[in-house]
């Protein structure tokens, strides 16, 4: 894909519909430029939200307590598993509590910039302004955050950032976030304007007169195909890290229900921004079937080192300072063990490439508590970490009080996905996208405790506002289920299903998915060159060939089928990974959590080419994308413009 | 993780082809299993000889693996989520077992829980008794500022504490009467201790309780299986404050129940 071929955001396929002008009055405007539904009105209109996160949950539970009948999807038992549950460090708002300079201004600049100038300004200066608002939400449904003695909610610091906006409760804030969405979202099944499907997968798109009018499902426990339509479709559907096999995502993670939409005309934006989080267990054996990560939290009180002499066989405990390097502080003096995820964790990389990684492997290195229990005592270190050092205890083995954790990096947050307007709706209308999934806040690199931040704000308070404009001036007529459009995607997805099970091969789907997985950590993880990524192309396309030839799926397709499912999931990671590396390729720059090899500083850090890159690469499908059959994806550029924080290099050095 | 430190096992598994077929036990060898593995690890490694030797994988409820997500659910040698305390199924380490051990894995067994394959069972009453009030009502939009109503630590630490419950069902698998009590208890004290939940305090805990009782759930007998099973370590103290609750809500709540 030259970029001959690219179509700039003047092609009326990517209009972003941010407004222009005062950054601060930007999303009131907007608002009041929206068409709203009236209130009689809403409860004529039916809306699918399918994944039932930070993300799903909270707008279903909003849309239906503005007055719309609501569908919830989830593939889980219950909608309270979403893989937003296992967030642990906390939340961003720029409420300023502390009293440290902290302003909705701030988080926005911290937020661009720890992007690395690859998001759209308007939807971060809007995400920074109603971070408030959601700890106001949260609190009310009874969230319990952290507390000080006077009462009022504690903050603290994270990653990436200089003031302390993180409100956290225990290392569970994921949990407690998400429970709070929830029983919400109960709420209104309770009050009858939610309905539920639990143990349902999307498997695709139902598109009438090129607008999203509904979705087909497969039910989990009976196999039965199921079709719902609607006015409008919500996807939020979480990452797609899992493309790496061993990534922190939950094993059910994926990104079947994104790629469907993609393959029905839902372009795919910056795939190749992935983030790669620092402190996460390493890998112990073959075995290993995902990664566990620890809050980023930790790192405000554990120091990071590695032996300064590579083959010191002492342990950990004997090394005494003068023979540790401690690496970040040393070479990031403001910022020390607290810069950003992506610095953070290719630092630690290129230690251990550089031999001086500790453990087993030599893939890991240490971070370690030492001197904040001598300063502020054992008691203090379990009051703020307890459950992760259990957790590491459990894990591991090894008590990480008297010895230093070992950490790796490991694919944790996937900040690329189906590209969205500034109203949340992707290229295909009626078809929106929140949370993870989307492409739009985080830019190249996301910040600590923004995720939870995001896939609220664009639930509680963004969605809501949007999706009204849609229903008020587009012509929805009643889609019945025996409609052609309804029929055809149900027998596509049938067709499928019959067709993963008719293989009968001799390789199992898990191999598969470890196989591709190997594929993208090695050439397309923390380090990508232009050799690795062609390799990579070429071997995925080969990898998927063979799995359409050899794959075994046992079982049938009439019951509870956790291999099938799978397999489908595999399927759609085997031509989703193939564009990701294209993407990697395409963009021959250093960015955030996209490291190109060929475009670094002497130092090593990060180079960007803001000349030739600085803009959203959104993918269209256009028949699929094979290096063996030359077929590519067409590719299509939002300019991204910094008009309130200006395009610098990103140092965290001083 | 060398070799020789491998675990040879003997696994007695419950097999169930479907919610209404019969099931049984079917006994699976298992040979060098590496001490660092999860236990569930070491079931996909089982399933992935069962698919070479054309035999249908074992099914099981997992998805986190890092013992928040409430998903993964095994009842092990009779324990739920076997012999750790404070530790979901998906945590536990083989390292916990021994060479030439025999392990017997069962699902949740529960009424109110059904089975749907396998190890899989199906918990929807959960889902349902939290549908009965397990909520602050609190349209989006409405909150004042999350700092005008000061909540003491105490109270807030004792909120957590109970919010900490991921659902999972353990408290139930492990009761002899199979009674939700903990899990109910959780949500009720989590909201009880808070200023927000007080508005709905009582109508909130007669219909959790009612709900409870319709799904089939058992009465507690305070043996306390279900706090020395629960990997969140929810305190049974919830229950004698569910029962306060309860008790406070039919008898001198000026809430209509």
């Amino acid at each position: 894909m030259s970029s001959a071929t690219a179509i700039n955001s003047g092609s009326s396929r990517l209009q972003s519909n941010a407004p222009t002008g005062d950054i601060t009055t930007r999303w009131d405007r907007h608002k009041f430029d929206l068409k709203l539904v009236n209130p009689a009105n809403k409860r004529k209109f039916n809306i699918i939200v399918v994944g039932t996160g930070l993300a799903g949950a909270s707008a279903a539970a909003s849309l239906a307590e503005l007055g719309y009948n609501v569908k919830a999807f989830c593939f889980q038992d219950s909608p309270r598993r979403a893989h937003s549950i296992a967030a642990q460090g906390g939340i961003n708002a720029a409420k300023n509590y502390c009293n440290d300079g902290d302003s909705v201004w701030r988080l926005f600049y911290d937020t661009v910039k720890g992007g690395d100038f690859r998001a759209r300004e308007s939807n971060v200066y809007r995400l920074a302004s109603v971070s408030t608002n959601i700890i106001d939400q949260c609190v009310a449904q009874g969230v319990p955050f952290q507390r000080d003695y006077g009462g009022l909610l504690a903050n603290r610091s994270f990653g990436g950032a200089q003031v302390s906006r993180t409100f956290y409760a225990r290392g569970q804030t994921g949990q407690q976030l998400l429970l709070g969405a929830y029983s919400a979202l109960m709420r209104q099944v309770d009050l009858g304007k939610v309905k539920l499907f639990a143990r349902r997968e999307m498997l695709d798109l139902i598109k009438v007169d090129d607008v999203a009018r509904g979705i087909v499902v497969r039910n989990l426990v009976t196999g039965e195909f199921e079709s719902h339509t609607g006015d409008a479709v919500l996807l939020a559907t979480g990452g797609y890290g899992n493309v790496f096999y061993l990534s922190t995502n939950a094993k059910g993670c994926n990104v079947t229900a994104s790629w469907r939409c993609h393959k029905r005309g839902a372009f795919f934006a910056n795939p190749c921004f992935t983030q790669i989080h620092p402190t996460c267990i390493p890998v112990s054996g073959d075995h290993q079937s995902k990664l566990t990560l620890m809050s980023e939290s930790l790192r405000n009180d554990g120091r990071v080192w590695v032996p300064k002499n590579p083959n010191d066989s002492r342990s950990a405990n004997e090394i005494p300072d003068d023979d540790r390097d401690y690496f970040l502080e040393r070479r990031y003096a403001a910022f020390g063990n607290l810069v950003p995820r992506d610095v953070a964790s290719r630092a630690a990389k290129k230690a251990c490439d550089e031999g001086f990684g500790v453990g087993e492997t030599k893939l890991a290195v240490y971070l370690d508590f030492r001197d904040t229990i001598k300063r502020d005592g054992a008691a203090v270190v379990k009051g703020k970490y307890g459950n992760l050092f259990q957790m590491y205890a459990k894990i591991t083995g090894e008590d990480p009080y008297s010895t230093p954790m070992r950490i790796y990096p490991a694919v944790h947050y996937t900040m690329g996905g189906l590209w969205v307007d500034y109203n949340l709706q992707t290229t295909i209308p009626g078809l929106y996208c929140l949370g993870e999934a989307n492409f739009s806040d985080h830019g190249a690199n996301r910040l600590g405790a923004s995720a939870l931040m995001q896939g609220l704000a664009d639930g509680y308070f963004v969605i809501p506002y949007t999706i009204g404009h849609h229903l008020a001036t587009s012509k929805l007529p009643k889609i019945s289920d025996d409609h052609p459009d309804v029929r055809g995607a149900v027998e596509a997805a049938k067709a499928r299903v019959t067709k993963l099970l008719g293989i009968q091969g001799s390789r199992s789907v898990e191999s598969f998915h470890r196989a591709l997985g190997k594929i993208m950590w090695e050439k397309c993880g923390m380090a990508r060159n232009e050799a690795g990524l062609k390799y990579a192309e070429q071997e995925i396309a080969a990898l998927r060939h063979e799995f359409w030839n050899n794959v075994r799926v046992m079982g049938t397709g009439e019951a509870f089928n956790q291999n099938l499912e799978h397999a489908g999931r595999v399927a759609d990671f085997l031509e989703f990974g193939e564009l990701l590396v294209h993407d990697a390729l395409t963009r021959e720059e250093s960015c955030g959590g996209h490291f190109r090899e060929e475009h670094q500083t002497e130092e090593s850090e990060a180079k960007r080419n803001d000349a030739d890159f600085c803009h959203a690469a959104a993918w269209e499908y256009t028949g699929g994308h094979d290096s063996f059959t030359g077929e590519k994806e067409q590719l299509h550029k939002e300019p991204l413009e910094f008009e309130n924080v200006h395009l610098t290099t990103r140092s965290y050095r001083e | 993780m060398s070799s020789s430190r491998g675990l040879n096992l003997t696994l007695k598994i419950w097999r169930q082809p479907g919610p209404n077929a019969r099931g049984e036990f079917r006994t699976y060898e298992m040979k060098n299993i590496s001490p660092d593995m999860s236990f569930l690890e070491m079931l996909d490694v089982l399933n992935e000889q069962l698919i070479q030797t054309s035999e249908e994988p074992v099914a099981f409820d997992h998805d986190c693996r890092e013992g928040i997500c409430g998903m993964c659910s095994l009842m092990i040698n009779g324990q739920a989520h076997g012999p750790d305390r404070a530790t979901t199924t998906c945590q536990l380490h083989m390292r916990r077992f021994s060479d030439g051990d025999t392990i017997v894995i069962e699902p949740w067994r529960a009424n109110a829980f059904p089975v749907i394959r396998d190890l899989a069972t199906d918990r929807a009453a959960f889902d349902r008794i939290i549908t009965a009030g397990g909520y602050v009502s609190v349209n989006t939009g409405n909150a004042q500022d999350a700092n005008c109503l000061p909540v003491g630590r105490d109270r807030q630490e004792k909120s957590m504490a109970a919010a900490a419950c991921i659902g999972c069902g353990a408290c139930v698998a492990a009761c002899k009467n199979a009674s939700a009590m903990l899990f109910v208890s959780a949500k009720v004290s989590q909201l009880a201790l808070l200023p927000q939940g007080e508005p709905e305090r009582a109508r909130r805990v007669t219909r959790m309780v009612a709900q409870m009782d319709k799904e089939g759930f058992g009465g507690c007998t305070n043996t306390y299986e279900c706090e020395a099973a629960c990997p969140a370590e929810v305190s049974v103290s919830n229950i004698a404050r569910l029962n306060r609750e309860y008790l406070r809500a039919v008898v001198v709540s000026e809430e209509g129940v």
